[in-house]
């Protein structure tokens, strides 16, 4: 037992549901409880008008607007809400902003995932915002008995010039909301803009700077209990049994108890990932009490058989083969060796590769690997579950949850309208949220326990139970004719359960002789979607390669690029190519200036690279200098083409955090197995960058352009490794092929 | 189980409870201050990152019989009104991502200033090299110590 008396008030989570939430909008407790941003500094309207979805009025001109999608520190909870007050036209500062329920009658795609947030949703949120000015105008027209036409607006107040008359949003509100929704709207020309592409501070700064409760993990409830789980100690090992001898006695503990997450018979889409299907689960009053129990409960492990399983990825229904046994990284390795010889697939081919290397003068062939990395997202795995007989309440961190209520109420039986999933802050994504098992999980506890209860990942489980970013390798060769001219070139690449391969990207098009080839291996060490998934690898072993290859060619690895985007421009090789030539040579020109490219300071070592994927167009120029024989990155410059940028001083934070990670992971990370085991398991042996190795500087250069925005949680990070890699070549004077870097030669101090 | 009496952001909070408890756990389970980050349990990512009297510790290794007299501060009671000169340049230089590690990033860099209220580049990153940001702000966060040393 234990006994608090504290001389303040705790505060309580579920007292204060009425602050914000009130009136029209419906279930929002504890999300609506944690006051909306500005409201520190707004004064709070008396009654609210919910126009749509997306937004409420109050009568003193205050605007609540919903931030649809799960927020994961790529700002959109800032930026979507940005773009709504843009076209409804309203000062930002009396904007406040909340996350939206999952509610998919309202709201499009409610993931956090492929960088498509902004995207994807760019329209449906201008008309979400123009919609609510047109009602708007309309309720003051009507009142003022003049044509809506001649309404204008600015900054949140309606006016009629011709009548002198005008008035501000908030009283026109009411009126406004009973109106019907317009068929059509007009949207703003992105001229006018006035909030998009201004810089706005995150809207959960404050509360982020002074500790408040925001995230998954500081969830609670009355009566809430702590679930933990143990799962195998190793990738091929399932439970045999558990001895609970004296565990329900220690203190605080509630229950020890198997779960079987997945039902054998389900059939499981491609996010249902789940790597230990069998839990022991442990459930206490308090996180260190279950922590202590977990540490002594004796679990007996035994062998998987192989398995084979049918599963729906994307609406093809496909086997899949889970081996048995316990694998190292050393045979990985070795069985990505031969597969890549014994199994490739063509998935595309122009011209004639195999006469050109045949006939070629010079060619080149490099190989280049990358180990399994965690996500690490800060804040582990964990989720919050009140399930019923009735309903499922679930609140928490996860990328999908609009996918993830499907799965829930599959497993459950409940009728979907009785899956209830809230949105947290998250403490990072990077993809390892895409994948709710953890979500299931504690549903499933809550089930068994008739109890609210919060499963809480500890950092050890979170980074040994798999859905890894596979590990990868590639060959690239290139044939130059004498006159050194690329004449073919072939890339073959394949991982652990996944192949990198993007067939049509660059230098797809620009080469008359092309030659693209994936396999794949299988394995029982699970895997998942990674930032960036397969270009994470893919780019930085291309764009070392292209390095290698305008050095040969005796070309300058811009001019070199230029080149053949020029030739892909005005000749292009096939039909599918994925890319826009301008746009990328429009990065690689604006990066030669920005850079300053070709007149670096004496000591400084610079390697370039760029790419194009999830929509947006990314060049790097990394310099290194080198300090008592180590390099140290000294400056990143960066050149993007996302369309309009939405929130300068955001997408610079976002731009800066991919770059740096891009650089840790290829640097320093790495997951290693042995016998099933993963070698890393918590941050003294796993190594993720740190401030002393960070960029000293990041410069980001943004294409000024009109055209919609796309995402900029992924681009970033893929071409940083082969700037990397580039730069540490010119620094020295070795090419950098087996990521971490740092496991070739420790170069840094 | 044992008794123990802690001052915390300057409340005396008393506690019947299992003396090997860490202080993170204390604070997040027992008295809802969930500034205060998990992140490895090791002392190896910063996340929990408290003041005790003025100086930096890790929350959760610190077992609770290990306070005595000294005096805990959580980033809720840093200031305040969230308003102290580390805070402040946090928001103006508009650091955080995700936001998870902040809090812990925070609590150090106050205590670096603290110790040392004109740190150079090399200072900052040693006090700060056991804080990881795995969205990588670390570039804001070095910016807002040096706009906060300047102001305090
Ligand atoms: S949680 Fe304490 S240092 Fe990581
Ligand atoms: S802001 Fe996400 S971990 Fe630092």
């Amino acid at each position: 037992m234990t006994l608090i008396k504290t001389s303040i008030g705790r505060r309580s989570f579920i007292k204060s549901t009425a602050l914000a939430g009130g009136g029209m909008m419906l279930g929002f407790s504890w999300l609506a409880s944690c006051k909306p941003s500005a409201s520190e500094l707004l004064t709070m309207p008396k009654e609210w008008f919910k126009i749509n979805g997306y937004l409420k009025i109050g009568e003193n001109g205050i605007v609540t607007i919903m931030s649809p999608n799960p927020e994961i520190g790529q700002n959109v909870k800032t930026s979507m809400p940005m773009i709504v007050a843009e076209e409804l036209d309203i000062d930002w500062k009396n904007v406040m902003v909340e996350q939206a329920p999952l509610d998919t009658s309202i709201f499009k795609r409610q993931i956090a995932g492929g960088s498509q947030s902004i995207r994807q949703s760019w329209q449906s949120l201008r008309m979400a915002g123009a919609t609510a000015r047109h009602m708007l105008k309309e309720a003051a027209a009507k009142l003022w008995n003049v044509p809506v036409s001649e309404i204008d607006t600015e900054a949140g107040v309606l006016f009629h010039k011709k009548s002198g008359k005008s008035a501000g949003y908030g009283s026109m509100a009411s009126a406004a909301a009973i109106l019907e929704v317009p068929k059509e709207v007009k949207l703003k020309n992105v001229e006018d803009f006035t909030i998009i592409g201004t810089s706005r501070n995150n809207v959960d700064g404050r509360k982020i700077v002074t500790g408040q409760p925001l995230f998954g993990l500081d969830y609670r409830q009355e009566g809430m209990l702590i679930a933990m789980i143990v799962h195998p100690p190793a990738f091929g090992l399932k439970l045999k049994s558990y001895d609970e001898t004296g565990i329900k006695s220690m203190p605080g503990i509630k229950d020890v108890f198997k779960i079987h997450v997945y039902n054998d018979d389900y059939i499981k889409e491609g996010l249902d990932t789940i790597t230990f299907n069998d839990l022991v689960v442990i459930v206490g009053n308090t996180t260190w009490e279950v922590m202590n129990a977990k540490k002594v409960l004796k679990i007996d492990w035994e062998p998987i058989t192989t398995t084979k399983e049918t599963k729906s990825m994307w609406g093809n229904t496909i086997e899949v083969t889970t081996p048995a046994g316990l694998e190292n990284s050393d045979l990985h390795s070795e069985r990505m060796k031969s597969t890549a010889i014994s199994s490739a697939k063509v998935v595309r081919k122009d011209g004639d590769p195999a006469s050109a290397f045949k006939k070629a003068a010079h060619i080149i062939e490099r190989h280049y690997n990358a180990p399994f990395l965690a996500h690490n997202t800060l804040e582990p795995m964990n989720f919050y579950a009140n399930v019923t007989a009735e309903n499922a309440e679930l609140v928490g961190p996860v990328q999908t949850p609009e996918f993830m209520e499907k799965s829930v109420s599959a497993r459950l039986g409940l009728p979907l309208e009785k899956v209830d999933i809230k949105m947290t802050r998250m403490g990072g994504g990077f993809g390892r949220r895409l994948y709710g098992h953890f979500l299931m999980e504690a549903a499933l506890i809550s089930q068994k326990m008739k109890s609210p209860i919060k499963l809480i990942y500890t950092r050890e489980d979170d980074m040994t139970s798999g859905i890894y970013r596979p590990a990868y390798q590639a060959t690239y060769r290139a044939a130059l004719d004498e006159n050194k001219n690329l004449i073919a070139f072939h890339v073959n690449t394949g991982g652990i359960m996944d192949s990198p391969l993007s067939a049509n990207r660059f230098p797809a098009g620009a080469v008359k002789n092309y030659l693209a080839e994936e396999w794949e291996v299988p394995s029982n060490i699970t895997i998942g979607a990674f930032r960036a998934p397969g270009s994470n690898f893919i780019a930085g072993a291309e764009q070392a390669f292209l390095d290698e290859l305008a050095e040969e060619m005796g070309k300058d690895p811009i001019e070199m690029r230029l080149e053949l985007l020029e030739k892909a421009k005005n000749k292009p090789v096939g039909e599918k190519n994925d890319y826009d030539p301008d746009r990328y040579s429009g990065v690689l020109k604006l990066i030669k200036e920005k850079s300053d490219w070709g007149n670096s300071a004496p000591g400084i070592h610079r390697g370039i690279a760029a790419y194009f994927c999830h929509n947006t167009y990314v060049a790097h120029v990394l310099d290194i200098v080198m300090v008592d024989k180590n390099p140290v990155i000294k400056k990143v410059t960066a050149a993007v083409d996302c369309g309009i940028v939405v929130n300068p001083i955001a997408a610079t934070n976002l731009a800066e955090g991919g770059i740096i990670d891009g650089i840790g992971h290829s640097m320093y990370s790495a997951i290693t197995l042995k016998d099933g085991v993963s070698q890393q398991n918590n941050f003294n042996t796993y190594r993720l960058i740190r401030h002393k190795e960070a960029p000293k500087e990041i410069e980001v250069h943004f294409v000024k352009n009109n055209i919609d925005p796309t995402g900029l949680g992924e681009p970033l990070n893929p071409p940083i490794v082969g700037a990397l890699a580039n730069s540490l070549y010119k620094a020295t004077g070795k090419r950098y092929y087996s990521q971490p870097f740092m496991g070739e030669q420790k170069i840094i101090g | 189980m044992a008794n123990f009496s802690v001052n915390i952001n300057g409340q005396i909070h008393s506690l019947d409870i299992d003396p090997t408890t860490p202080v993170l756990w204390i604070l997040r389970d027992h008295l809802n201050l969930v500034g205060t980050k998990y992140g490895c349990g090791i002392a190896s990512c910063g996340a929990c990152t408290i003041h005790l009297d003025d100086k930096a510790m890790r929350a959760c290794v610190l077992p609770i019989s290990a306070i005595g007299n000294k005096q805990i501060t959580t980033i809720e009671g840093l200031s305040e009104a969230g308003n102290h000169p580390v805070q402040q340049a946090w928001l103006e230089h508009d650091v955080p991502q995700c936001g998870y590690c902040q809090a812990g990033q925070i609590m150090t860099a106050a205590a670096l200033l603290k110790d040392n209220p004109k740190p150079n580049e090399d200072d900052i990153d040693a006090a700060m090299n056991g804080n990881i940001c795995r969205c990588g702000t670390y570039i804001r966060i070095k910016a807002a110590i040096k706009t906060a040393a300047e102001k305090m």
